[in-house]
């Protein structure tokens, strides 16, 4: 009975019931109000029920706090986070090859490559400069561990700041969205064709000066249904994915509902576009 | 046919339609009449099961373990006419509408969980004469199977399925049927029947434990 929620708590304890709910766990239920009277927790099963009560909405309350608390401005700073951990690993990666094949002669590369450096699988000599490759190999995989745990965050916290948003463009790049417009509010307010078009702001420029033909996506491209679309539909698929995600981003702002129907309208939409024969609409 | 309903629903008349309702605060701006409140199946699958004259088994006073609360629309209901009620929600939105329905039952304890993840609530549920299961994520036999050990030998599962959380692009029976087939390496089925048409592409399951 260890595993109660009630066990060994002061019964008017409220904080703390609050606190067992929100992060104690058991293996399997049990007939608890029958316990905690056994237990003196409560002096019966109607005094069992009202604590419970007050325990449980003081829980969801805290809970409910916390996560409405992990704002846009969060999910920014976790997502620019990530992309340099990303970047970061990759070029100190990069150095780790090319010092290692210097050493051991095997060609290896990238994350991977150093991650076998920081765990003896390649050149587990104990010269200086062995260990100093391997030392510098461990912080490669501490930072590329550490881009993981972001991307990890990302996809906890996402969901709660812009549900539908991630529901259509998946946790990592809504938040990616959310990034490159500076916030959820500036991201509501830009036309679907410029959301269409963000991240690939050199090329739009270079459009806009003349010569360069206009970009078809910017970042959205790393969605399935852009870059899984073949190339004549690209474009078209590139602004049925944009619109959706603008309304999506108007609804997580403006009134925070959730409309699944969302999501069968931009599935119907992009079959369509897949199985037409190349006209326009 | 009008199978009899479970003490605490009653059949009711709100301005010339005759419709199920309960006993309670009302919630969610449904139609009210004194102490009786319209449970609207077009707004509750739960509710439109009850008014196809699906044999739920449900009766008053029951214990219930509620998978998918959302914003406590169903759930405000069950508790109404039921015993203590434990409503697991995933999502902080619709919980803070859940706990505004429960500041007005002291017989409903609201727990923001993952259903997917019994052993985060085990230690605060007991075990249950009923099991609602209304959630809409891939998966759902699944979740059924793991929420079975909560429910009592002879207890009853009733879960609205919902087609387009397993695959969208799928025509919505052949998604019933691989979850159907899924719930009864767990569960005999007693009872299953489309949801039109309060709502689309549902299946609504009675069914109990198997030993």
């Amino acid at each position: 009975m260890t595993d109660a929620w009630f066990a060994g708590l002061d019964p008017d304890d409220t904080d703390a019931a609050a606190e067992r709910i929100a992060s104690g766990r058991a293996d399997a239920p049990a007939d608890w109000p029958v316990q905690a009277v056994d237990a003196g927790y409560a002096a019966d099963a109607d005094d069992y029920y009202a604590r419970l009560h007050a325990a449980t909405t003081a829980a969801t309350e805290a809970a409910v706090t916390e996560r409405e608390r992990a704002d846009d401005q969060q999910l920014v700073h976790a997502v620019r986070a990530m992309a340099d951990c990303e970047r970061t690993a990759n070029e100190l990666a990069e150095r780790v090859a090319e010092w290692g094949s210097s050493r051991y002669g095997e060609a290896g590369s990238g994350v991977g490559y150093a991650r076998r450096i920081a765990d003896g699988e390649v050149g587990d000599g104990e010269e200086g400069g062995d260990r100093a490759l391997r030392s510098l190999a461990e912080r490669v995989a501490a930072v590329a561990g550490e881009a993981d745990e972001l991307r990890a965050y990302i996809e906890r916290t996402a969901p709660a700041v812009a549900p539908n948003l991630s529901m259509l463009a998946g946790p990592v790049l809504a938040a990616r969205l959310v990034s490159l417009a500076g916030g959820l509010e500036s991201l509501a307010k830009k036309p679907s064709g410029t959301v269409q078009v963000l991240g690939a702001e050199d090329a739009l420029f270079a459009h806009l000066r003349g010569g360069a033909p206009s970009p078809k996506h910017g970042i959205i491209f790393t969605h399935q249904y852009v870059s899984g679309t073949r190339g004549a539909e690209r474009g078209s698929a590139a602004r049925a994915l944009a619109g959706k995600l603008s309304i999506a981003a108007r609804i997580d702002h403006y009134s925070g509902d959730r409309r699944p129907g969302l999501q069968r309208e931009l599935d119907e939409r992009i079959e369509r576009i897949r199985s037409r024969g190349g006209d326009g609409e | 046919m009008t199978p009899a309903l479970p003490d605490g629903i009653a059949r009711h008349d709100f301005d010339g339609t005759t419709g199920i309702a309960t006993r309670g605060h009302p919630e969610y701006g449904e139609a009210t009449d004194g102490e009786y409140r319209r449970w609207d199946p077009h707004r509750s699958k739960l509710g439109a099961m009850l008014a196809l004259g699906m044999d739920t088994g449900l009766e008053a006073g029951q214990k219930t373990l509620y998978l998918g609360a959302a914003a406590g629309t169903t759930v405000s209901h069950v508790a109404d006419f039921g015993g203590p009620t434990y409503a697991v929600e995933f999502a902080p939105r619709p919980t803070r509408d859940l706990l505004d329905v429960a500041d007005h039952r002291e017989n409903l304890f609201p727990l923001l969980k993952d259903a997917r993840k019994p052993e985060t609530y085990a230690h605060v549920v007991e075990p249950v004469d009923v099991l609602v299961q209304d959630v809409a994520t891939r998966g759902q036999a699944r979740v059924a199977a793991l929420n079975r050990q909560f429910l009592d030998g002879d207890g009853r599962l009733l879960a609205a399925v919902k087609a387009r959380s397993e695959d969208v692009t799928a025509d919505p029976e052949d998604v019933f049927t691989d979850v159907v087939d899924e719930l009864e390496e767990s569960y005999e089925i007693l009872d299953s029947e489309r949801l039109d048409p309060y709502h689309e592409d549902h299946l609504g399951v009675v069914a109990r434990p198997l030993e």
